[in-house]
Order: structure tokens, then sequence, then C-alpha cells
């Protein structure tokens, strides 16, 4: 009892010290993180302000902070010279076909490739690993030449193409079936389930989690993606969020409102689901990691 | 065959088959037309070497190798000091991580085209706030010898939160007894930084080094967007991708195009072998 009291005296004032020094840690953390963040909001804040200056208040030297008027003519040139409905329908259907299409597919192989035994398994993943290891780049040729043979460029279909099957999502997804125990498997064919009723009804809702991720991953690579929709569909309605605003570049080089009001008129839809979904996005990217 | 191997070629047909179609022949056609005159459409005959000789001899073509191997200087050692920094912070006990982590990371979601636009906007030489803040009146965007540079900062202010995203979680697995042992030993908070968390996080640390390579050997929006066809920088800026890009769709020889595909393919295979070899001096799995 007496020697604990002792001791706890002694320490008292060491633990006091650390203490103020982690504090101190904390204080500098705080300032640094808190200025790294305003690096990153900057660049977004500076687009809302500039979209709302007319062109040459945008040109006005030295700068002004805030627009003196607020302006919205630039929201309705960004309107006028891109069919933003087009464009958000056109990328609504990319991302929802690619990710059915992903989710469904990947799901199947991911679950044969980790749980069924069949000949020549291994020679088919191969496959998949190569794939991966390949930038998108080398394929993009041939790939559009088939579109252009098939007549299909300018589709919702050119948009899907590239993205219909996923060697990533597959791989990922056969990690994730790899991690289910086969006891649960070997359990339901006692109870006369058969395959397709252990992948749908057993396997399949257990991979909620890793489904998720690799349906934000799809969306998001989709939506982001240039150089694929630039080269499909050249037909500004047909075009996608990310192309149709690259065309904006070159129609208005020097009215930067107007850029700043599409580029935030493109974003919009992404940041806000964003915004509602936030862990869901960084937990699942980062799952998803590695790609 | 058994039933079981029947739901197995079932169940991987529709991804092997479009893996096939859409990747594995593509490949070797890809392959095939770097040997061809193939332009816009139409038929096309071979050539032999011809494309990768031209390649070879042209000088814009190693420019291009250089600034892609040149972006990877600048982007990615800035860019993996600063995410694992980050990741640091973000993984001490501080309050408000998630709000942090949800800021740094917004970049991800948005289209690099939509980031190009702004940045491009506050890199401009005469109205833009850059200069106006730093009081001076640098061509970031025109001067060939700095366009690049200012590419690579748009670069790393995009990947920074995702990378250390995925160094975060790399250290969220780093046992705290290892600290508390190290603190019981005497070590000071950098100390314990370069000889417990530094070899704990290595592997993942070593795969987002990968990774980040990887996207700059391959970059082209950022460059697509921020430096046009008419900008005096170009041929000082323009990657690989870029040039891929522009012989490929803009002038339309596409059997070239391929040939500088291959070659951007066998070069990110060396980089990425080199990685690999130098990994075992430093990357540590006995965890």
């Amino acid at each position: 009892m007496n020697t604990n009291e002792i001791s706890a005296e002694k320490t008292a004032p060491k633990l006091h010290s650390v203490k103020k020094s982690r504090n101190s840690g904390k204080i500098i953390i705080y300032i640094l993180l808190g200025l790294g963040a305003v690096l990153m909001i900057f660049p977004f804040l500076w687009m809302l302000l500039t979209s709302f200056k007319t062109n040459a208040q945008a040109m006005q030297v030295p700068p002004t902070f805030f627009p003196t008027q607020w302006n919205f003519d630039s929201y309705a040139k960004a309107l006028e010279s891109l069919p933003f409905g087009n464009l958000y329908l056109n990328t609504g259907l990319m991302i929802v076909f690619r990710v059915l299409t992903t989710a469904a597919f990947c799901s199947m192989a991911g679950f044969a490739f980790a749980k069924l035994k069949f000949k020549g398994r291994n020679l088919l993943f191969s496959l998949i690993l190569i794939q991966m290891m390949l930038p998108s780049q080398i394929f993009i040729i041939p790939q559009f030449q088939m579109l252009a043979s098939l007549g299909l460029t300018n589709t919702i279909f050119a948009l899907v193409f590239p993205g219909i099957v996923s060697a990533f999502g597959t791989f990922f997804l056969r990690q994730t079936y790899m991690g289910i125990p086969d006891e649960l498997i070997e359990a339901a064919y006692l109870d006369g389930a058969n395959t397709w009723q252990v992948f749908t009804k057993i396997c399949f809702p257990l991979t909620k989690t890793a489904l998720a991720a690799i349906s934000i991953f799809t969306a998001v690579f989709a939506y982001t993606d240039l150089m694929w929709p630039l080269i499909a569909n050249t037909d500004l309605n047909m075009m996608t969020l990310t192309s149709g605003l690259s065309t904006l570049n070159g129609q208005f080089t020097t009215n930067y409102p107007v850029l700043m009001a599409g580029s935030l008129l493109s974003m919009l839809p992404m940041v806000a689901l964003y915004l509602v979904f936030q862990k869901q996005f960084i937990e699942g990217i980062a799952a998803t990691g590695g790609k | 065959m058994n039933s079981e191997a029947k739901w197995g070629y079932g169940l991987v047909a529709p991804t092997i088959i479009g893996l096939l179609i859409l990747n594995i022949w593509p490949f070797i056609q890809t392959l095939i037309l770097s040997f061809t005159n193939a332009k816009k459409f139409g038929s096309y005959d071979f050539v032999g070497l011809t494309n990768y000789v031209r390649m070879f001899q042209s000088t814009e073509f190693w420019q291009a190798t250089w600034n892609s191997i040149y972006f990877c200087i600048l982007t990615v050692p800035v860019g993996i000091i600063l995410a694992l920094l980050l990741a640091v912070f973000l993984n001490s006990k501080i309050k408000g991580k998630v709000v942090f982590r949800a800021i740094y990371f917004l970049p991800m979601v948005v289209a690099p085209v939509a980031v190009a636009m702004v940045w491009k906007w506050m890199f401009n030489s005469n109205y833009g706030i850059i200069n106006d803040v730093l009081g001076l009146h640098i061509d970031w965007l025109t001067n060939p010898h700095l366009a690049i540079v200012s590419c690579a900062v748009v670069s790393i202010w995009s990947s920074v939160g995702y990378d250390a995203v995925l160094l975060l979680s790399g250290l969220q697995n780093v046992p705290k007894t290892l600290y508390e042992a190290a603190d019981l030993d005497g070590a000071t908070k950098i100390q314990q930084f370069f000889h417990v968390t530094l070899p704990m996080v290595s592997p993942t640390l070593f795969m987002v080094i990968i990774m980040r390579l990887m996207s700059s050997l391959k970059v082209y929006d950022i460059m697509y967007m921020m430096i046009s066809e008419s900008n005096p920088a170009l041929l000082d800026t323009q990657s690989l991708m870029y040039l891929f890009y522009r012989e490929s769709f803009v002038i339309g020889s596409k059997g070239y195009g391929s040939a500088i595909v291959v070659w951007t393919v066998v070069l990110i295979g060396i980089v990425t072998a080199l990685q690999f070899w130098g990994q075992k001096k430093w990357v540590n799995y006995d965890v």
C-alpha cells in the first residue's frame, strides 16, 4: 500500500509533462493537417467563386476574392454549350450497366474460381492475372476497331463495352469467396442444396461489403475515365460528363467562369454521392487499393 | 464431366469469353498492328520493324519516354512522403479524423478533367491566383522547363489523400504493444517512426509505391487538359500515353501508336521488375 502511494507520487509529475508534450505535438499535427486541408479545399472553393464572376471580373488584376455581383450567366452558358441532360444520362447509364455486369459476372467467376474444382481452373485464372498486369491502353486501338466495324460507336453500348467484364473485380471477389469457410458450403450440400443454391443463397449474401467496394470502385473509375469515352463517342450528345467537359476546354479557352461552371456541374453528382456515402466510398476504394 | 465442373465452366464462361474478346485478342492485335502501317481506317500492310525503327530514331519519342520517367521522379517520392506523413497524422489520437480524411480523399471522386481545369486557371500566368499570391509572373504552363513540374504538382495534390488512406490501413495493423515496448526502451517518436512504423508498414508502402509508379508512367488526362496541342511546352511535357493518344487518334497512325504502347508496357515491366528486385533490401515481410 505504502510503496504504491510513494511510486504514484513520484511518477505523477512525470506523467504530467508527458501529457504536456503530447498536447503540443497534437497542436502541431492539427496545424499541419489544417493547412493541408485548406490546400485541398481551396481549388474547389476558387472554382465555385470564379463560376459566379463575370469574365471581366475573373480577369481583374489584382483579383477580388468574392464576386462583387453574384452572376449566374456562366452556368447558363455552360448549359447552353454542353447537353448536360444527355451527359448525366449517358454517364448514369454507363455506370449502372458497368456496375451490374461487373457485379454479376465477377461474382459468378469469383465464386467458381474460389470454391469449385474443374480442369484448367488455374490456366483460366492466369488469363485474369495477365489482364491485370497490362495497362488498359494496350487494348484500346483494337477495342475501338471492333466497335467501329460493328457500327456501334456513339452509343451507350460503346461506353459500357470495355467494362463489361472486369479481371480485377474477379480477382478481388475470388479473394472474398476464398474467405468463406468450406464447412458452411459442405453443410448446405448435406442439406440437399445444389451448386447454384450454394452460390446464390449461402455465399453471395456474405459478400455484400466486397460487392459494395467493387461497385464503388467501378463507378468512380468509369466516371473519371477520359481516353476511352473520348475515342468511342465523338458525338457531343453521346459523351460522358468527363469527355464532354474536356471539349469545353477548346470552346472557351479564355472564359474561365464558364469552364468553372461546367466543371462544377459535371462534378456535382459524384461529389454529392461522396458526401452522403463518404465512409463507404473511402473504405470501398481503400479495400480495392493496389489497382 | 461431373456437375461441379459443369457449374465451374458455366460460371466463369461470361468472364473468360469477355476477357478473350475484350483483352486477350486486342492485346495480340496491338502486337500485330505495331508491325503494320495501319491508319485511321481500312486495310494495312506489314512493314516489319519500320515503326520501331522510326520510333527509336525519333527525338519526340525519346523525349516522351524521358518525360514519363521524369514525371515519376517528380511525383512518386514527394507524393509518397507526403502521403506517409498524412497517414501518420491521421493515425494519431486527434479529433476530427473522419473530416480530415474525407477532405484529403475528395479529389479521388472528381474527374481529373475538372481538377486539371481549375488548376489550369490557378496557374494562369496573367490572371491566376498563384502568381497573384506569390507576386510573380511565372509561365507555369507554357515554360518548357516548368510545365511538367506544374502537372506533377496537380498529380500529387490529386493522389496524396488516396495513398494516405491505403497507408493508414497498413498503419492501423501495427500492434500497439510494439510502441509500448519502444516507449519503455526510451525511444523518441522520431526513432519509433523509423524503427517501428516504417519496417512494419513497408509491405503496404511497397504496394503503394508500385501502384503510384505504374499510374505515373501512364499519366495522360492531366497533361491532355493542361497542355494543349498548341502549347510551346508540349514536346517537353507530353508523356508516352499522351504521345500514343495523339499518334493513334489525332494523327491517326495506329501502327506507330501501337508500337508506342508496346514500348510503354515494356517500360512499365522493367520498372516494376526493378522494384520487386529492390524490395528485398527494404521490405519487411516477417510480421
